[in-house]
């Protein structure tokens, strides 16, 4: 067991830290505040490679590997959420499906434009009566003759309006349950599919959010991801790999939190004391600190565990519920620790505790999460 | 590629032919800095019982050379050509190189503006002599060196004393880490001792005419032909003064609820500090607020960070959103009517009064230390 | 064709710098950084490569934990990296440190169609004069204050920076460059390259690489060679507590000017 990065990682890292502060971190509150995508941000992680990360270079990605893309998420949640969230969507539920189980021809029609940020992904599988439950899939898919005819909506889904390519479930055998639904690669351009209202939210407010609307959309044969019947397995695995992306995006969020905390702490005057010098302070950051340290290993963990092609799904589980939870604590209690300016929007607190709420939901809620850890140990 | 430059040092004993100044012009009018380096250097000149010479290159530029006698100079070396009109280092460092050998002077000073600092080393290496870079203060006394370090540096008594009197090295003192540490140094074992002298920083002496009728002007000879210059001059275009944004200013005078009772007022005033201070407008989140300044005027936790090297707060009560965005200014300046104003606990000079009675006589006051230099 | 970039590894001075008890300066207060002019020097490499699909070498003279520094480099897309390392170069002034350079870019070898580009003043030292140094040692036309490079086969046009404007020079290749931070937004290293650099060529010129060279004279390099030496070095009192001004009237302003100016902000 070696907690030590490798040197690529503490350049990784020293990048992505740099590139956050500097190109991230001035829009922050702006993206916020007028609820706005920021498509000069994603062509500028493009350019680092950073929408591809840990794809081979053979279809365009940058040859990394999961930890360095688990830092990426990290280093740019410290500073935005939203920022965060767009690298995760597109790379673990989008980039990753096509990888993991498209044929030769997808992977080399559609990954070099993802994993080069020249097109964005999402990934349409929640809709209005299938969220948590999300095997009541809906849309449906019919077989006509050389491509499928897809009805329905899909909704609250990340980078909707931005994505070019899509991967979207639906049911092509009604009568089959969870063994009816199967995945499609979409295309923003095929015929009958269009993008609905963007969703106002409590956070995460610059990543757009919205509805997909099928009307006999037309997608042809050949953009069937896997085998009729699979997708909701797809979908399963597609998201455990997200939670790992989730996690790492509740635990920069957390770690950004403290960092403000304890600058501020130290500026702030009353009493005649800096607010640092009491134990209250103290303690309180000592607690938000172990928390999300303690967060910052379960995610570590289980992207090494999914690096090493080993079994990884309770990992990823354990690192979400715990991630995402502690990262709500930790920004409640930041915004208590700058008082009456951590509730005005001077101050990036509150905004990070808006963003952090979300994550205990997207992805799989924690309820979810604990439904997979108890599953894995056997509870029944 | 040309030749590498083989100059072997002569002995230093027969380096005597005086400190020398090179004095840059351009356009054919003097840089100011010439005159300040002159200044200096007379001093230098007494204290080594040595003359003082100018160091003139240009295109007719005879006409500008007595003037420096004005300020101290015994004489001055004009090299005159139409091939030297606009600097370029090759024909520079030519002329300047091949004077030198022949003349050899034990010091040369040069004013550290953008071209200085392309020269000063160009000759230097071609001379195999030490130079120092960017100095803000020069010493050959060992006594006045001493009293110098006594003010200016944080060594204890005992090792100030402790330093040898009878060197005669010229001490060029400058400063390193960008600013947080000052090194003295000495070229010991070459001649000329070269120095590029930071400009605005040497007092410009009083001026004397008679002193500039006596100035003697010699024309060495020298020999430069197109051949010499590898870098071809298409044009010298003076630039209309450029914006200035807040965050690369080094001086920022900022005005916060202080001037409501007449904002025009206020922020006029505001605008002349921050001319005579060679710097730009800021404003607290209060004076955005209130519509008196645009946003991109706004200091503070919401609006820029600036660290310049001055900041001054008038009217500004430096609550904690306004001091996270200039706290860690190098000098903080605070103009108040409120003696327990928070920016008080952070500034380096408070003034507890009425920014509209105050700023006047602060302009004022500047405008003539600065004519004073 | 070939671009060499001088590049050095500094303490970062212009955050908040440490002065220990003694007076001298803390220097493990300082963070280790690549020079920032240096990384704008290697930006107009790498750009000048994608127009011309030139080599780019970085050379750095330094410690062995400079390797780190130089990997860094070669993670933004720098194709090769030298660094000049010996007991025997330590201490070397700038004038000693520019000859130890010029032989290891001599080693590199400068072509007709080569450029130097140096970045043009480091913020430990604050000289700006290994650049121009280094150029009269290897006999190249040098420019500096570089705030704009255009190419046009061997002739380079160059916005030379002036104190209240600029100059427009010529200068065919070879030449040296030096660079300023209004040239251009130095890159980030990429992912990509990050999982490159180690797989790139790393060299270590030592004492004895370079010792044949003319330049390289034990009498004229390191300390015992370097033409200056440090006569006292001291650090500047520190900022203290403010002072209130007596006063809100001619006098207090007066006295406030004359305190500036005697500290040189005026």
């Amino acid at each position: 067991m070696d907690f030590v990065l490798s040197k690529e990682h503490q350049m990784l890292r020293k990048m992505y830290r740099e590139f956050a502060e500097n190109e991230v971190k001035p829009l922050a509150t702006e993206i916020d505040e007028e609820e706005r995508f920021p498509t000069e941000t994603v062509e500028k992680m493009a350019k680092l490679g950073m929408m591809g990360i840990y794809f081979p270079k053979e279809y365009g990605g940058a040859g990394g590997d999961v930890l360095s893309y688990v830092m990426c998420v990290e280093e740019l949640a410290k500073v935005c959420g939203t920022t965060a969230v767009i690298v995760s969507a597109h790379t673990s539920l989008c980039c990753a499906p096509i990888f993991e189980h498209g044929t030769e021809e997808q992977k080399k029609k559609y990954l070099p434009d993802l994993l080069s940020g020249k097109k964005i992904g999402a990934f349409g599988l929640t809709e209005p009566n299938a969220g948590t439950d999300a095997s009541g899939q809906q849309t449906t898919a019919v077989l006509e003759g050389d491509h499928y005819v897809l009805n329905g909506s899909k909704c609250f889904i990340t980078n909707g309006t931005v994505a070019d390519t899509i991967v979207v479930f639906a049911m092509t055998d009604p009568k089959a349950g969870n063994h009816g639904i199967s995945a499609f690669i979409v295309e923003k351009s095929f015929p009958g599919f269009s993008v609905g209202k963007h969703e106002k939210k409590m956070g995460i407010r610059g990543s757009s959010t919205c509805d997909l609307i099928f009307q006999d959309c037309i997608v042809p044969k050949e953009n069937l991801l896997g085998q009729e019947g699979k997708g909701f397995k797809i979908a399963m695995m597609t998201l455990d790999g997200g939670r790992i992306g989730i996690a790492s995006q509740a635990l920069g969020i957390g770690e950004g939190a403290i960092d403000e905390a304890v600058k501020y702490t130290q500026e702030r005057v009353q009493f005649k004391k800096r607010l640092s010098q009491f134990q209250n302070t103290q303690f309180q950051l000592a607690d938000m600190h172990t928390r999300m340290q303690a967060a910052q290993y379960l995610v570590y963990a289980a992207a090494m565990k999914k690096q090493n092609h080993e079994p990884y799904s309770m990992d990823a589980a354990m690192a979400k519920l715990f991630a995402a939870e502690a990262a709500s604590d930790v920004t409640r209690r930041a915004v208590q620790l700058f008082g009456g300016y951590g509730y005005t929007r001077e101050y990036p607190v509150e905004r990070m505790m808006r963003d952090a709420k979300i994550t205990e939901i997207y992805e799989g809620t924690s309820e979810v999460q604990r439904m997979v850890i108890a599953s894995h140990l056997g509870v029944k | 590629m040309k030749n590498m430059s083989n100059y072997n040092s002569a002995a230093i004993e027969e380096f005597n032919g005086g400190i020398w100044v090179f004095c840059e012009q351009r356009q054919g009018k003097m840089m100011p800095t010439s005159f300040e380096l002159i200044s200096e250097g007379r001093k230098l000149a007494d204290e080594l019982g040595s003359k003082l010479y100018g160091l003139l290159l240009g295109s007719n530029v005879e006409g500008i050379a007595k003037e420096l006698g004005g300020y101290g100079a015994d004489g001055v070396y004009v090299c005159d050509s139409p091939l030297l009109e606009n600097y370029t280092t090759d024909g520079y460092t030519k002329v300047i190189c091949d004077v030198i050998r022949e003349y050899k002077p034990e010091a040369m000073l040069i004013g550290a503006t953008n071209i200085g600092r392309d020269l000063g080393p160009r000759c230097a290496a071609r001379l195999h002599t030490g130079l120092c870079a960017d100095c803000t203060h020069l010493d050959i006394d060992v006594p006045k060196y001493k009293d110098f370090l006594r003010s200016a540096s944080t060594l204890a008594p005992a090792m100030i004393d402790s330093i040898k009197e009878d060197d005669r090295n010229l001490k060029m003192t400058r400063p390193a880490f960008g600013g947080h540490l000052m090194a003295t140094i000495i070229c010991p074992r070459f001649r000329p001792a070269m120095a590029t002298v930071r400009p605005g920083v040497m007092k410009k002496a009083a001026f004397d005419q008679a002193k500039a009728d006596a100035c003697q002007i010699i024309k060495p000879n020298f020999s430069l032909t197109e051949a010499d210059l590898d870098t071809q001059v298409v044009e010298v275009v003076k630039a209309a003064k450029k914006m200035v944004d807040l965050i690369g200013a080094d001086v920022v005078v900022s005005v916060g609820r202080g001037i409501s009772k007449d904002v025009e007022g206020g922020i006029k005033l505001a605008e002349e500090l921050a001319e005579v201070l060679g710097g730009v407008v800021g404003g607290s989140r209060a004076t955005i607020d209130s519509g008196w300044l645009s946003a991109d005027h706004q200091v503070g936790q919401t609006g820029k960070t600036v660290h310049p090297k001055i900041y001054v707060a008038l009217g500004i009560s430096g609550a904690i959103q306004h001091k996270a965005g200039m706290q860690d200014s190098e000098c903080i300046i605070a103009v108040n009517k409120n003696e327990s104003a928070p920016i008080f606990e952070i500034a380096d000079y408070g003034i507890c009064g009425d920014l509209f009675k105050v700023t006047p006589l602060l302009i004022e006051a500047i405008k003539a230390a600065k004519a004073a230099k | 064709m070939k671009i060499i970039v001088c590049v050095k590894q500094v303490p970062d001075t212009s955050g908040k710098v440490a002065v220990n008890p003694d007076g001298t300066l803390n220097r493990a207060s300082m963070a280790a950084i690549t020079n920032p002019d240096d990384l704008n020097a290697v930006e107009a490499a790498l750009v000048l490569k994608e127009q011309t699909g030139a080599e780019v070498i970085v050379v750095s003279m330094g410690p062995p934990p400079a390797e780190g520094m130089l990997r860094e480099v070669m993670a933004r897309g720098v194709d090769r990296a030298v660094l000049v390392s010996g007991r025997e170069f330590g201490g070397s002034d700038t004038y000693a440190t520019s000859q130890i350079l010029a032989a290891a870019i001599n080693k590199i070898g400068v072509g007709p169609e080569d450029i130097v580009m140096c970045g043009r003043q480091a913020i430990d030292g604050d000289t700006a004069q290994v650049g121009p140094q280094i150029a009269e040692k290897l006999g190249l036309p040098q420019v500096s204050y570089a705030a704009e490079i255009k190419k046009d086969g061997d002739t380079l046009t160059i916005k030379r920076m002036l104190e209240d404007g600029y100059m427009t020079i010529k200068v065919k290749t070879p030449c040296l460059i030096t660079c300023i931070k209004e040239l251009n937004n130095p890159r980030y290293m990429s992912v990509n390259g990050i999982f490159e650099c180690y797989a790139k060529p790393y060299e270590i010129f030592d004492y004895n690489t370079l010792k044949d060279d003319p330049l390289i004279d034990p009498s004229t390099i390191g300390l015992k060679g370097s033409p200056t030496n440090i006569f006292k070095s001291f650090t500047p009192p520190q900022k203290g507590v403010g002072m209130m001004l007596e006063g809100a009237d001619k006098a207090t302003c007066d006295k406030l000017a004359g305190i500036l100016a005697a500290k040189h902000m005026i």
